[in-house]
């Protein structure tokens, strides 16, 4: 096999690897699990507020 | 530092996060220490005494920020972060105990045997083949602790900071393993199993990598973790890393042949290198653009915060030094800067701004928590810590771009008769003000670390007072 087919190759292979990656990440079915694990650093603390709630109340708190 | 009653709750093991936590900022200052005393051995040769010389202690130096420094820093942090977003106690106690001994004894022997003199003669993988079976067996009980910590976990989602300390790990055995491959000669020498070209495409896979997966990853898992806890909200978007952490991974794999421009390296592995390099500052600004953006409605928190001041400021330095770097691969610009001080600017952009500044912030987030006290002892003396670490880094890089530059032109000047006009020692000789910067950034960011340790002292100092009156209180009730 000609060396520049394996490279054409391996330039197709990372683009589908990477559009798969960005799929599954941009995938509706998948927002609800982001968010539940984007929480996991406050799942441990009751002293800890819950921010997702208090994002927007401490923007308007700021305005 | 035996605090068993100290406030573990039951679930977790912090005694060895306090153990690496300490243990960082020690090693922290001795390693600065040294690097400040070759910083000055480079203004003041008649520094260099007996087997304390440059060539014995700048790879000592090395080895101790990066290993004893960074690497309790990483222990430290993804030990506590794997804990507290897994819910789950650390798995296989003696395995555990046995990573921070193996570490520590590590560390101590690569002090004795690079003072000695005892060297593999690899960057970043000097220590000879009995201390690199050591690091093999520490690192992967470490491996084996991390995941069946993560196997332990409540929840169903692995967290994304422990996805980047997972890859940080298990890149790092591949690593050390392949890189450090030897055929021994006797107890304290050896040799590389592979030669010429090909060992130094191996050795600067390993160094880029080294970089790419314990000085970058790693630190990225501590920042998703310590700046969303530090600013009290969730990161700006997950999606964004899963997407930069899948990107990073797998394009920092083939960036180190930009190491070897210009070498008997094959010019198609240094352009693959070069291309590579230039494509890691998407992903590079990818993390460094989800951790700013977490702050996105609390800035104005950075007013009363130095910890969080800490954290986005190591930020700031990572998008800098991970935009400085891929220019630095181009091999144009390589062709200028290679050899030169800007290199050990860059370097030091990374080292203080990004890595030091993180696990500084990180470890003022945690001792409290760890030794069961609100607050760090004293916040102002955060403050003084941020401005001298600030002050420090800025004077090191500025000292090292001015030389570096001015090195790069010297040497590559010639004159009308097509010869060399400058000397190599000229380059030298101006090298000196650069130098006494230098110095004195370095000197600036120690000072900051003998705050901090003094800082730290007092709050467990203060944590075992607390404790104390609680106990009487409870008595006298």
């Amino acid at each position: 096999m000609d060396i520049n087919t394996l490279r054409g190759i391996a330039t197709i292979l990372a683009i589908a690897g990477f559009s798969a990656v960005c799929y599954w990440a941009f995938s509706k079915k998948n927002t609800k699990a982001f968010k539940d694990a984007s929480m996991l650093p406050f799942a441990d603390d009751e002293n800890d507020q819950p921010p997702n709630d208090s994002k927007t109340e401490e923007l308007k708190n700021n305005e | 530092m035996n605090n068993t009653s100290s406030p573990d709750q039951l679930t977790y093991n912090y005694k060895v996060v306090r153990q690496f936590a300490f243990m960082t900022v020690v090693w922290g200052i001795i390693g600065m220490s040294v690097g400040v005393i070759i910083a000055s051995q480079l203004l003041f040769p008649e520094l260099n005494y007996g087997p304390f010389h440059f060539g014995r202690l700048r790879p000592l130096h090395t080895n101790a920020v990066i290993f004893a420094f960074g690497g309790s820093a990483l222990f430290a942090t993804s030990y506590y972060v794997v804990q507290r977003t897994c819910q789950a106690r650390l798995a296989f106690e003696g395995l555990v105990k046995f990573t921070f001994w193996g570490w520590q004894v590590m560390i101590v022997l690569a002090i004795i045997t690079l003072l000695m003199g005892m060297t593999s003669a690899k960057e970043y993988a000097e220590l000879e083949w009995p201390i690199d079976i050591l690091i093999t067996l520490v690192w992967g009980s470490y491996l084996v602790v991390f995941i069946g910590t993560i196997m332990r976990r409540k929840s169903a989602h692995i967290y994304v900071g422990n996805w980047f300390y997972l890859a940080f790990i298990i890149t790092i055995a591949v690593l050390h393993v392949v890189n450090s491959a030897f055929t021994p000669v006797t107890l304290f020498k050896s040799y590389s199993a592979y030669s010429g070209t090909r060992d130094a495409m191996i050795q600067w896979w390993y160094g880029h990598n080294a970089v790419g997966f314990f000085l970058t990853a790693g630190f990225l898992g501590m920042m998703y973790y310590f700046v969303p806890k530090q600013a009290n909200r969730p990161v700006y978007s997950y999606r964004l890393s899963i997407v930069h952490f899948w990107a990073l991974i797998s394009v920092y794999m083939w960036a180190g042949g930009h190491h070897l421009h210009y070498s008997t390296l094959p010019d198609w592995a240094q352009t693959a290198g070069m291309v590579m390099s230039l494509i890691l500052l998407a992903p590079s600004w990818g993390g460094m653009i989800n951790g700013m953006m977490t702050l996105s409605g609390a800035w104005h928190k950075l007013r009363t915060d130095p910890i969080l001041r800490f954290l986005v400021l190591s930020l700031s330095f990572y998008g800098m030094s991970t935009f400085e770097g891929p220019m630095m691969a181009i091999k144009t610009v390589n062709a200028l800067s290679h050899n030169t001080d800007w290199t050990i600017g860059h370097v030091h952009a990374g080292a203080l701004g990004w890595v030091a500044m993180i696990s500084i912030g990180s470890l003022y987030h945690m001792i409290p928590v760890l030794w069961g006290t609100k607050a760090m002892y004293s916040t102002k003396l955060i403050n003084v810590h941020f401005w001298l670490a600030t002050t420090g880094t800025v004077l090191y890089i500025v000292a090292m771009w001015i030389n570096g530059l001015m090195q790069g032109f010297f040497w590559r000047a010639f004159d009308e008769y097509g010869t060399l006009k400058y000397e190599f020692v000229e380059s030298v000789e101006n090298s000196g003000f650069g130098y006494a910067m230098r110095a004195i950034g370095g000197f600036v960011f120690l000072t900051g670390m003998l705050i901090m340790l003094y800082n730290v002292c007092m709050t467990i100092k203060q944590s075992k007072e607390e404790k104390q009156t609680e106990s009487l209180e409870s008595k006298t009730a």
